[in-house]
């Protein structure tokens, strides 16, 4: 492989990481202060149609962006109403959430463009178009480092860069200001935080309203900038994907960013090669596409450096009387 | 004390959370700019008005009433088995490799192989995540998410490498005529009572039955069933009672896996006889809606899945009389169902609570 397949490869892998990274991040939120969320997948999803809906029908990508933001928080705040103040499962809640939104994409879709569950095809303003960096035209001879800032850094829509700089954004919020504090606390011992006189539940709602907006660039970028519109089922994964990564990561920011790159990488892998061989032995397609989960799992039975999820994940917070 | 009468909870709050759950519908199908009376009448027509609606709601619900049990047995040990979809495809594969095994001549000779092969891969399946939960605490549901996707990708290497026929459809060859299973058609020909021809539903359906019952003893009428339920109340009380959560965990993830994997005996032999990759078509997550509603027992899941065998076959006559709607309103109908009867249980359950608790305050003074 010479140095332009690589740059290729990897570029692919910077644009199919982005989604990876922005739901990873959204459900990093929602768990570290408590509450599981296996809805990335449906929040993507409904975040991916009502961008490329609202961009499409006002021709501007950044009110399909706010569009898709909205869509995807009103999900965050069934999941928060079910999982917080009803303390129902919150597992069940996201499964419910995202048959929710499997099926009123394509049920709005068709009433909305009778296409067939899609949207039109976007173009011009109404996608994100790549950013040249400063000086990539004029450094593109330069041999090597040039070409990589050119071909590699260079030419992205912004919601790349907004995920990759929401990775330290993550990490200072989480790690060196008092809501972080709080909301780590939230998802270890809710107990301590009521005693402190903290609100458990407006801390467990922010986070899981963030998850939602979060979720929402995910799917914007999916349908508004990795792709021109809407298609059914077009999320194909990427939220269990993120799940997957956000364990892999051990839900630590940094990590995370390893996570989706690797994850991203392999499916830019996949969709290159057919089959790849590795000392001799071809790996099927289908194998690059299931590693991001066997992998999750060989982390998750702890033979690789343990998994440990926040302590109070996954229950409802019920104070005593 | 409890606080609220055994028919409210377990007649009363489904209904309530179902009635809800089909109001939202409603709305959601006159934004669509529809009736959704007419809707109603139009599923409930496609569903339920001929021998060929039942013969596909009950063949619908046959495979929601394996998938049910499977999601309801683990449940009972506080297991959430959220892999159904890929217990039952790699189900679907042992019931197609039992049946290309061999040239069988009867079909009652080959369903009991049938099933066998479809419990054992089904079963296989769930033992690794049952495993790595009972010795290493891994996550049961993230393991078992993880294992749906990588049975989905599995099935698609041995479909189009492995098992393919000639052809451009990535599916197996057809299965010996000897495989064949007799539909209510033939059965209920025998009685001389009509029944429409080409309606799927089959044998497979008696099996479900008996699965229903086998569950039903085993959880309430054996040691072991007991030791479920005890486990699932209360670990450390099992522990100090002597009940291995190992045994427990590995035992009921087997029990579970296997009755999923028990649907391909439905949809791949019984119906399309032959492996395709979409044999199991979401019936593994429909599984959690059926046990939800029905309170995890076996009468509750077999009505359960009665009523969303209904919705599915409902939901194709709907989307064929009114385009305007099309099928994924089904998957509208049963996240509503799953959110209201499971996580927004609470909203329907407290007031309903504090109602009797007062009732009954009055009826005593």
């Amino acid at each position: 492989m010479d140095l332009n397949t690589v740059l290729l490869i990897l570029d692919s892998t910077l644009r199919l990481a982005t989604p990876l990274l922005f739901a990873c991040l959204a459900g990093l939120f929602s768990e570290r202060a408590g509450v599981f969320d296996i809805g990335l997948e449906g929040k993507m999803l409904i975040a991916a149609f009502f961008s490329a809906a609202a961009a499409a029908l006002t021709g501007n990508v950044w009110l399909g962006l706010l569009a898709g933001c909205a869509a995807s928080m009103a999900l965050a705040a069934i999941h928060g109403l079910a999982s917080i103040t009803f303390r129902g499962n919150q597992l069940i809640s996201g499964v419910a959430i995202n048959f929710l939104a499997t099926g009123l994409t394509v049920l709005i879709a068709q009433d909305w463009f009778q296409q067939g569950g899609r949207t039109p095809q976007l173009e011009g303003g109404a996608r994100f178009q790549p950013i040249t960096l400063p000086f990539a035209e004029t450094l593109r001879d330069v041999p090597v480092f040039g070409q990589i800032y050119y071909d590699l850094i260079s030419g992205h829509t912004i919601l790349v860069y907004a995920g990759f700089l929401a990775v330290p954004a993550t990490w200072y919020v989480l790690f060196r200001t008092r809501f972080g504090l709080r909301l780590r606390a939230v998802g270890e011992n809710p107990g301590a935080v009521d005693t402190a006189g903290v609100s458990v539940t407006g801390l467990r709602y922010g986070a899981v309203m963030i998850c939602g907006l979060l979720c929402g660039f995910a799917g914007a970028y999916l349908s508004t900038g990795l792709s021109a519109g809407f298609v059914k089922d077009m999320s194909a994964g990427r939220g269990f994907i993120a799940l997957a990564a956000l364990i892999f990561a051990k839900w630590r920011p940094w990590s995370a960013l390893g996570a989706c790159l690797l994850f991203g990488l392999l499916d830019a892998l996949g969709n290159r090669f057919q089959s790849i061989e590795i000392a001799g032995i071809a790996l099927p397609v289908q194998f690059m596409q299931a590693l991001p989960y066997i992998l999750t799992v060989v982390i998750l039975a702890g033979f690789v450096g343990k998994a440990i999820p926040p302590r109070a994940g996954g229950e409802a917070y019920v104070k005593e009387r | 004390m409890q606080k609220l009468p055994t028919w409210a909870d377990v007649v009363l709050i489904p209904v309530i959370n179902l009635a809800l759950a089909f109001l939202v519908s409603g709305l959601v199908i006159l934004y669509i700019g529809e009736n959704p009376v007419h809707a109603l009448e139009v599923m409930v027509n496609g569903a339920m008005g001929s021998t060929r609606g039942w013969g596909y709601t009950l063949f619908f619900a046959t495979n929601f009433i394996f998938t049910g049990l499977a999601v309801a047995v683990a449940y009972h040990a506080s297991l959430f088995n959220i892999g159904g979809e890929g217990q039952a495809a790699l189900g679907g594969l042992g019931v197609a490799l039992v049946c290309l095994a061999v040239d069988w001549p009867f079909w009652w000779l080959a369903l009991p192989f049938a099933v066998i092969g479809g419990a054992l891969f089904g079963a296989a399946w769930a033992a690794i995540p049952a495993w790595l939960n009972a010795k290493r605490g891994s996550h049961i549901v993230i393991t078992t998410i993880m294992f749906n996707f990588i049975a989905s990708a599995l099935m698609v290497y041995l479909l189009v490498n492995i098992l393919k026929a000639p052809g451009m459809a990535p599916e197996s060859r057809g299965f010996p005529d000897g495989t064949n299973l007799p539909t209510a058609f033939d059965v209920l020909g025998l009685f001389g009572i009509p029944f429409n021809k080409f309606a799927p539903l089959n044998v497979a359906f008696l099996v479900a039955l008996a699965a229903c019952w086998g569950v039903w003893v085993l959880i309430w009428r054996t040691r072991l069933g007991y030791e479920i339920r005890a486990y699932g109340k209360s670990e450390p009380a099992a522990v100090y009672a002597g009940i291995s959560p190992v045994r427990i965990i590995m035992v009921t993830m087997l029990i579970s896996g296997g009755l999923a994997g028990l649907m391909g005996v439905n949809a791949v032999m019984g119906e399309a006889e032959r492996l395709t990759l979409d044999s199991v078509q979401g019936a593994g997550f429909v599984g959690i809606a059926v046990a939800l509603m029905g309170r995890n027992h076996p009468v509750g899941v077999f009505l359960a899945a009665v009523l969303f065998g209904a919705l599915y076959q409902g939901g194709i006559e709907l989307e064929f009389e009114i385009p305007a709607i099309s099928r994924e309103m089904i998957l509208v109908i049963q996240a509503l169902v799953i959110l209201f009867t499971g996580a927004l249980d609470g909203m329907v359950r407290t007031p309903l609570e504090r109602l009797f608790v007062s009732l009954r305050r009055k009826g005593a003074a």
